[in-house]
C-alpha cells in the first residue's frame, strides 16, 4: 500500500479527483442538469463537498496510524487545500447567486443569520491555515506553533457542523446531519483518545 | 380536465407560467421525502381512486364525499396563481378546480365554526416518511373561516389542464395563493370546522419560525432567511438578482381587509 502510494502519478490523482466535483457542477450548470433551482444546487452541494472533504483530510491521521500507511500524509496539505478551495466556491456561490455580490447586503445577512454567520466564520478560520500551507510557512511559524494554529480545523469542523445543522433545522431535516456528525465525532474521539493513551 | 378560464379578480395572473417540468419535479411533499425530487420519484406509490373526503365538525350537513361528486359539485376553473414557497423560490402555476367556498356553503358550517382544518392522508405503505420524527402525521393546515371562504382560496384537483400528478398533491388539494405554499394542504383526507385555531404541522415542528397565518410578507422574515425576495423558477437565471416578493403575494387588494387592524408581525 505504502509503495503504491508513493508512486509519482498518486498527487496528480488525488488532485484530478479533488477538482471532480467543481468540474461535474460546472458542466451540469451549463448544460441545465441542476434541475429546477440551479442556484440553490450549486450553493448546496458546494457546501457539501466542503464537509465531505473536511472528513477526508480529517480521516488522513487516524488512517495512517491505524494501518500504518505512512504515505497518507503526502496528501494532507493538498486535501486541505481543497477543503478551502471548495468552502471559497461556497461563499461565492452563496454571495453571488444569493445576495447579487451586493457586499452590504450579505453584511447584514451575516448579522441577522447565525447560521450564516458561523459558516463565515469557518471562511475566516480556514483561511490563516490556507495561508500557512507552504512549507517555509512551518519553518517561521516553528513546528509547535504552527500544529497549534492547524488544530483550528478541530473548531472549524464542529463549527461546520453546527453551520450544517442550523441549516437544515429549519425544516427538521436532521438525517444527512447526523451521518455528518457521527463521522466528526468518530473522528475527533480517535484523537481524544490517541492523545490520552 | 375541462375548465373555463376564471374570471374573479386575482384569479389569472399575466405572468408566464412555470415550465410543466420544474413544476412537477421540484416539490415539498414531505410524505414522499425531504429532497425535492423525492416526491416526483416516489409518488407514484400514491392511490388515488378510490378517494373520498369526510366532512366533519360543526356542520349541519357533516358526510364523505366521493371524489367523483366533489368533481361534479361545481364547475371548474383554470386559475393562474404565484406560489411562493417559504423557502424564498416562486412559480406560477395553472391550477384547475373551484373556490372552497362552493363546498363550504354547501355543507351549511354552524354559527360557532371559525376555522377550517385540513387533514391530509398518512399512509405509511404507500408514503415512506410517514412514521418518521421529521413532522408530526398526517400533515394537518387550517384557515380562519373567512380565509377559507375567500374566493381566491381553490379547492384544486388539476394543474396545466391536467389531474394533479401526484407529487403535486392529488387527486384533491387546497390552493392559497396569498399564503406560504406549505399553507395549501395537499391529498386532503378530511376537513373539520372547529371553534379552535387547529394546531398545524409546521406550526406544531417550530412556532417561532412558522406561524399559523404563514401569510406572504416580505416584511417578516423567517428566522433563518430572508423573506425579502424570491427566485422564480425556470425564469431568473442563475446570475440574476432575485426579484422582490409582494405583501400576500401579490394579492394584497384582494385579501388585505381580511387583516385589517391585525399586527402581522406578531401573527405572522
Amino acid at each position: 500500500m505504502n509503495q503504491w502510494l508513493l508512486h509519482r502519478s498518486t498527487k496528480s490523482v488525488v488532485f484530478f479527483l479533488g477538482c471532480l466535483p467543481v468540474l461535474w457542477l460546472g458542466v451540469a450548470a451549463w448544460s441545465d442538469q441542476l434541475g429546477a433551482n440551479p442556484a440553490e444546487a450549486l450553493v448546496r452541494s458546494t457546501g457539501d463537498w466542503t464537509l465531505r472533504i473536511l472528513c477526508v483530510v480529517l480521516s488522513i491521521t487516524p488512517l495512517r496510524v491505524t494501518f500504518k500507511i505512512s504515505a497518507l500524509a503526502r496528501f494532507r496539505r493538498m486535501l486541505g487545500l481543497f477543503v478551502y478551495f471548495y468552502v471559497v466556491v461556497h461563499f461565492l456561490a452563496y454571495a453571488w447567486l444569493d445576495m447579487g455580490f451586493e457586499l452590504i447586503d450579505v453584511g447584514s445577512d451575516l448579522a441577522k443569520r447565525p447560521f450564516i454567520f458561523v459558516g463565515f466564520a469557518c471562511l475566516m478560520l480556514l483561511t490563516p491555515l490556507a495561508a500557512t500551507s507552504f512549507s517555509r510557512a512551518i519553518k517561521w511559524l516553528g513546528g509547535d506553533r504552527w500544529q497549534m494554529l492547524h488544530r483550528l480545523v478541530y473548531v472549524v469542523a464542529v463549527l461546520a457542523l453546527v453551520h450544517f445543522f442550523w441549516m437544515r433545522a429549519g425544516k427538521n431535516n436532521f438525517n444527512e446531519v447526523f451521518v455528518y456528525a457521527a463521522i466528526v465525532a468518530m473522528l475527533l474521539g480517535w484523537r481524544i483518545r490517541n492523545a490520552s493513551k | 380536465l375541462a375548465a373555463r378560464v376564471a374570471t374573479l379578480d386575482g384569479g389569472v395572473t399575466m405572468e408566464k407560467p412555470t415550465a410543466y417540468k420544474d413544476a412537477s419535479t421540484y416539490n415539498n411533499f414531505y410524505e414522499f421525502g425531504t429532497d425535492k425530487a423525492d416526491p416526483s420519484r416516489n409518488a407514484h406509490t400514491l392511490v388515488t381512486s378510490p378517494w373520498s373526503v369526510d366532512v366533519e365538525g360543526l356542520v349541519k350537513r357533516p358526510g364523505r364525499w366521493a371524489l367523483e361528486d366533489l368533481l361534479r359539485l361545481s364547475s371548474l376553473e383554470e386559475r393562474i396563481y404565484r406560489l411562493r414557497c417559504v423557502e424564498g423560490w416562486s412559480m406560477v402555476i395553472p391550477w384547475v378546480g373551484y373556490s372552497l367556498a362552493e363546498l363550504i356553503k354547501r355543507v351549511e358550517p354552524q354559527g360557532s365554526a371559525k376555522f377550517v382544518e385540513f387533514v391530509t392522508l398518512a399512509d405509511a405503505k404507500t408514503m415512506p416518511l410517514v412514521g418518521s420524527r421529521v413532522l408530526d402525521w398526517p400533515y394537518v393546515e387550517g384557515l380562519r373561516m373567512d380565509e377559507a371562504m375567500h374566493p381566491l382560496t381553490l379547492l384544486t384537483f388539476g394543474m396545466y389542464g391536467e389531474v394533479l400528478p401526484n407529487q403535486s398533491g392529488a387527486p384533491v388539494r387546497l390552493v392559497v395563493p396569498w399564503k406560504y405554499g406549505f399553507k395549501s394542504a395537499k391529498s386532503i383526507v378530511k376537513i373539520r370546522f372547529t371553534d379552535r385555531q387547529p394546531a398545524t404541522a409546521w406550526n406544531k415542528a417550530a412556532a417561532n419560525e412558522y406561524g399559523f397565518y404563514s401569510n406572504v410578507n416580505p416584511a417578516v422574515d423567517h428566522p433563518r432567511w430572508s423573506q425579502a425576495t424570491e427566485r422564480r423558477i425556470g425564469e431568473d437565471g442563475l446570475f440574476s438578482k432575485k426579484r422582490k416578493t409582494l405583501m400576500f403575494n401579490g394579492y394584497e387588494n384582494q385579501v388585505g381587509q381580511l387583516y385589517a387592524g391585525m399586527d402581522l408581525k406578531k401573527l405572522y
